[in-house]
């Protein structure tokens, strides 16, 4: 069948990237290296104009295109703003840190422009080959990205662990679609879930089917004891990249979860809840538990996201709307939170420094209160401390458990965020308790210092005012799962 | 508008905490008296919004007064819904008072970052305020946690040597507690179908076995933060960590936050778990008081030795609570206002003895009378009414429990009784060794007498705390219908 002008409407975000993104990788190569501002700015250009077009082209009622490979909804509008977004704040955070570092190059921005595209792609896919081929230019652009710093050793280690995990991940979410496909005769989400609810039986190829994909789910979204890469990548990527690895793609990977368990396989709610919920327990015990015994802060952050993760299993094994809702409030709230420390740790580098241990942090408080104030707030909403965003996200998803009556679940969350608020304490600790170890200056580029204050004052006011978020983010699951 | 058509429990919230943003983005380290003048405008701004709260009071009404009710998140029906009864009331207005006397006594006292200690300070106020105001259980909650925020700051940057082991015990405890309520209150969300509102937990009937782990839960929040033995040793740390202005807040308020809360949310909500487990909570409340007292009166530390006296004090409260009669509730209540001014006026006592000396340890002291004739006989008063004699307001709230309890169980009352022996040993005991005899050392014969502030700051609480030791009935007046309705709901059975 001939794509007709409703199927490239429904796909207009993705095909403008895809033409933006091959442009700019185009006219950096005639930039001299000191005007790499341009290819910069028309990266931040090319964000804006694909969020406008996406505002602009927002379909009320979930329409499939090019036969339903792709699907454009509520859902995957909502998140793509949110991808751009995040994307957006990263870039700002990451200028002078890559300035610095020789990184301010023509690859990165192009690198991270495919790495959004492959989100877009995961966040619209309909079928089982769109996700996987969202998922794998998300991969690879982030496997370069982390290896951009060429001379690091310690870099291309990352690379290589996360690269040669990630291609087993792939492998082992390949044949769980090839048995799903071999079970259900289809490929498309729609008809492989309709396949699904018109009763297979106990088939083995299905149950095989399901945990491979659930693996390579795990493994995408960083859930122990699918982790193992996290806190290397996380540590051994320049921070820069540590920032882009952490925020947006956690969007996509909750998205691609979404599609592949509720689009996807509904029918089999009450199969990979058992497995999510294992994975969810398990998430928030070691990732909580390992933290604690970090010094590194990018290490830490690393382990407090697969306790994050954990959570966010948690409100999508609830099985229902409110759940899903829920979940998907907490990993927005979650990546505006990781931006904000993030940021606050590429505001503390410099040339020749890299402020990445706990130690680092030491007296911030003196150095800059208002800083030292943004990360204190980074981390009381990471601890679900009210009245900052990331209480309510916990609440979010602990209601949504709770409805479902997994009450001891909900118990062992709980005693999980108490431990993990040691070692959150243990940063506010360093920057207000103790003297300062370092004294250089701090002094950020204007729209980094704009941005950053921005993206702390916005922890607190969704804290105080989150009902636009969750409205915002009950109506995207209610329209279109 | 007239006076009553102002949002006055609103203004009594976010007065201090907006003067206290205003007091971080003026405050200058090199210029600390404009942040000291304004968190004094701040503090005098707090507690003068909660005047007409208690002029305009209906004491005949148990109803909820001065409310407040707007959406504040739909999505899960929590309500920004303020309001205060006979026994909240009081509260506001004791906090909001006492939050002067905090920034008071830091005002020469605390040197190194000052805007940030009375910005904590406000807003922390506030935040104690909201708790004390919310009429909605998630609303409760928010401000119950973040009221952890400035204290963990406060205990941390201005306290004393060992104040980071301090402020994470004093914030982990907390925490655990309220996680549990937390679990506890969504789970009443989804038994009354759809609501965070106090007053419809109230009235939901709910299964013996729901009720005591409702309990259970509020009481893990709620005992840590009395604190009720055996829980009670974060509070010890806390306090000799805290600085003075730490100390008073935490004794004279935040620690009836978690009586306030029993008073709330467990006999209420879960009445008949209450009666079903009274036994308990007043075996753990007569160990407080009997058992903490002993220890209070090996202390070598006097911060310390106060701190246990407030454990054995709330002790009192929580007995009164759990006796169920009129007379043994209201006496709890009383005693945590008059509590809430002999504790703060101790600390505060104890704090210009260590402005002087830098040491808490009672054997470093020795004839202070000697050379602070003043601070001597003032201090004489605070420690007379910690020992609970008549006509101080701390025989008032021990006298009504201990009368009460003798109805129920004579048993009870005498081990309640106690306490007018070991708080008269503990506490005169402290007084003689640093007060009375020869001058002790060569730092002593340095002190000098109470300046003007500190004169005028104690005198204040003195007539407080002799005001309400003669005549106590204004603020038993306000209680009666509100612990009269509270107690009539507690004795009707919700299975």
């Amino acid at each position: 069948m001939i794509p007709t002008f409703a199927d490239y409407f429904a796909a207009l975000p993705e095909i403008l990237l895809l033409i933006l993104a091959s442009g700019i990788l185009l006219v950096d190569l005639f930039l001299r290296p000191d005007q790499r501002n341009i290819t910069y700015l028309l990266t931040q250009f090319a964000l804006l104009l694909c969020a406008v077009v996406t505002v602009f082209t927002v379909q009320g009622r979930p329409v499939l295109a090019f036969n339903g490979l792709v699907v454009d909804d509520l859902f995957s509008d909502v998140l793509k703003v949110m991808v751009y977004l995040a994307v957006t704040v990263a870039l700002v955070y990451v200028r002078s840190y890559n300035a610095a570092r020789g990184l301010f190059s023509g690859e990165f921005f192009t690198l991270a422009l495919f790495a959004t595209l492959g989100m877009l792609v995961m966040i619209s896919a309909n079928h089982f080959l769109t996700l996987y081929i969202g998922l794998e230019l998300l991969s690879l652009s982030l496997y370069a990205m982390v290896a951009l710093q060429r001379d690091s050793a310690r870099a291309t280690e990352a690379a290589m662990k996360y690269f040669v995990l990630g291609a087993l991940a792939s492998g082992m979410l390949l044949y769980g679609m090839s048995m799903l496909y071999g079970a259900t005769g289809s490929l498309e989400l729609e008809a492989v879930s309709a396949a699904l609810a018109g009763g297979l039986g106990s088939s083995n190829v299905l149950a095989f089917g399901l945990v491979f994909v659930v693996a390579g789910i795990a493994f995408k979204l960083g859930a122990a004891p699918f982790h193992m890469w996290v806190p290397d990548v996380y540590q051994g990527a320049p921070t820069s990249v540590t920032l882009f690895v952490g925020s947006a793609p956690k969007i996509a990977a909750f998205a691609f979860t979404l599609r592949l368990l509720v689009n996807g396989m509904e029918p089999l709610v009450a199969d990979w809840q058992g497995m999510l919920l294992i994975l969810a327990v398990a998430s928030m015990v070691l990732g909580n538990l390992a933290a604690i015994a970090q010094t590194n802060l990018k290490r830490m952050l690393a382990y407090s996201t697969i306790s994050h993760m954990g959570f966010v299993l948690l409100g999508v094994l609830a099985g229902s709307l409110n759940g899903y809702a829920s979940a998907m409030f907490y990993v927005l709230v979650y990546v505006l939170t990781a931006l904000a420390g993030f940021g606050v740790m590429l505001l503390l580098s410099r040339e020749g420094f890299e402020s990445e241990e706990l130690e680092d942090l030491k007296g911030l408080n003196r150095r800059s209160p208002w800083f030292a104030f943004i990360m204190l707030l980074v981390m009381f909403s990471m601890a679900g401390v009210p009245p900052l965003a990331g209480f309510f996200a916990k609440l979010s998803v602990l209601q949504a458990a709770l409805q479902q009556g997994l009450v001891w679940l909900v118990v062992v969350a709980v005693m999980m965020s108490l431990i993990g608020a040691f070692y959150y304490l243990r940063v506010v600790k360093l920057m207000y308790f103790d003297e300062p170890k370092e004294t250089a200056e701090i002094a950020p580029l204007g729209d980094m210092r704009v941005m950053l204050s921005v993206n702390g004052a916005g922890l607190l006011l969704l804290g105080i005012a989150p009902q636009p978020l969750l409205t915002l983010c009950m109506v995207a699951i209610s329209h279109s799962m | 508008m007239t006076m009553s058509q102002l949002p006055l429990l609103t203004l009594s919230i976010w007065v201090p905490i907006v003067f206290g943003l205003a007091v971080l983005a003026v405050g200058r380290d090199n210029a600390p008296g404009n942040a000291r003048w304004l968190a004094l405008i701040g503090a005098l701004a707090g507690f003068a919004v909660t005047i007409p709260l208690m002029t305009g009071f209906d004491s005949a009404s148990a109803a909820l007064q001065f409310v407040e009710d707007s959406a504040w998140i739909p999505a899960f029906n929590i309500r920004y819904q303020l309001g205060v009864d006979g026994i909240a009331m009081p509260f506001v207005v004791l906090n909001s008072f006492m939050t002067i006397f905090v920034v008071v006594a830091a005002w020469e006292v605390v040197k190194s970052r000052v805007s940030q200690y009375l910005a904590a300070f406000l807003i922390m106020s506030g935040l104690i305020n909201g708790v004390f105001a919310a009429a909605d259980a998630i609303l409760f909650y928010v401000f119950f946690e973040a009221m952890l925020i400035p204290m963990y700051i406060i205990i941390g940057v201005w306290g004393g040597p060992n104040r980071v082991y301090a402020a994470f015990k004093f914030f982990l405890y907390t925490l655990l507690g309220s996680l549990l309520t937390l679990v506890a209150l969504i789970y009443l969300f989804y038994k009354s179908e759809g609501s965070f509102q106090i007053a419809d937990f109230h009235v939901l009937p709910l299964s013996l076995h729901e009720q005591i782990l409702i309990f259970l839960a509020f009481l893990m929040a709620f005992a840590v933060k009395v604190p009720m033995w055996p829980v009670h040793t974060w509070l010890p740390d806390a306090h000799v960590e805290a600085p003075t202005g730490g100390s008073v807040i935490l004794a004279a308020i935040t620690l009836k936050v978690g009586a306030y809360g029993f008073l709330r949310f467990a006999l209420p909500i879960a009445p008949d778990a209450s009666h079903e487990l009274a036994g308990l909570i007043i075996a753990m409340s007569l160990i407080a008081v009997v058992y903490i007292g002993f220890v209070a009166l090996v202390q070598a530390d006097m911060k310390k030795l106060v701190a246990y006296s407030s454990i054995a004090h709330m002790g009192f409260v929580t007995l009164g609570f759990f006796l169920f009669e009129p007379l043994t509730v209201e006496g709890g209540i009383v005693q945590m206002i008059s509590h809430g001014f002999v504790s703060g006026a101790m600390f505060l006592c104890i704090g210009v003895l260590y402005d002087r000396m830098h040491s808490r340890q009672i054997a470093d002291y020795g004839g202070v009378v000697n050379r602070m004739p003043k601070f001597a006989a003032l201090f004489l008063l605070f420690a007379m009414a910690n020992a609970g004699l008549p006509a101080t307001s701390g025989f008032v709230g021990e006298f009504m429990v201990i009368l009460g309890a003798v109805k129920v169980n004579f048993w009870f009352a005498f081990a309640a009784a106690t306490t007018l022996i070991l708080g008269a040993a503990y506490t005169l005991w402290m007084y003689k060794r640093v007060v009375f005899g020869e001058v002790a050392n060569s730092h002593v014969a340095e002190l000098e007498d109470v300046n003007d502030r500190e004169f005028l700051m104690l005198t204040a609480l003195a007539v407080c705390v002799l005001a309400m030791g003669i005549w106590p009935a204004p603020v038993t007046d306000v209680l009666h219908a509100s612990v009269d309705n509270l107690l009539h709901h507690v004795a009707q059975s919700k299975l």
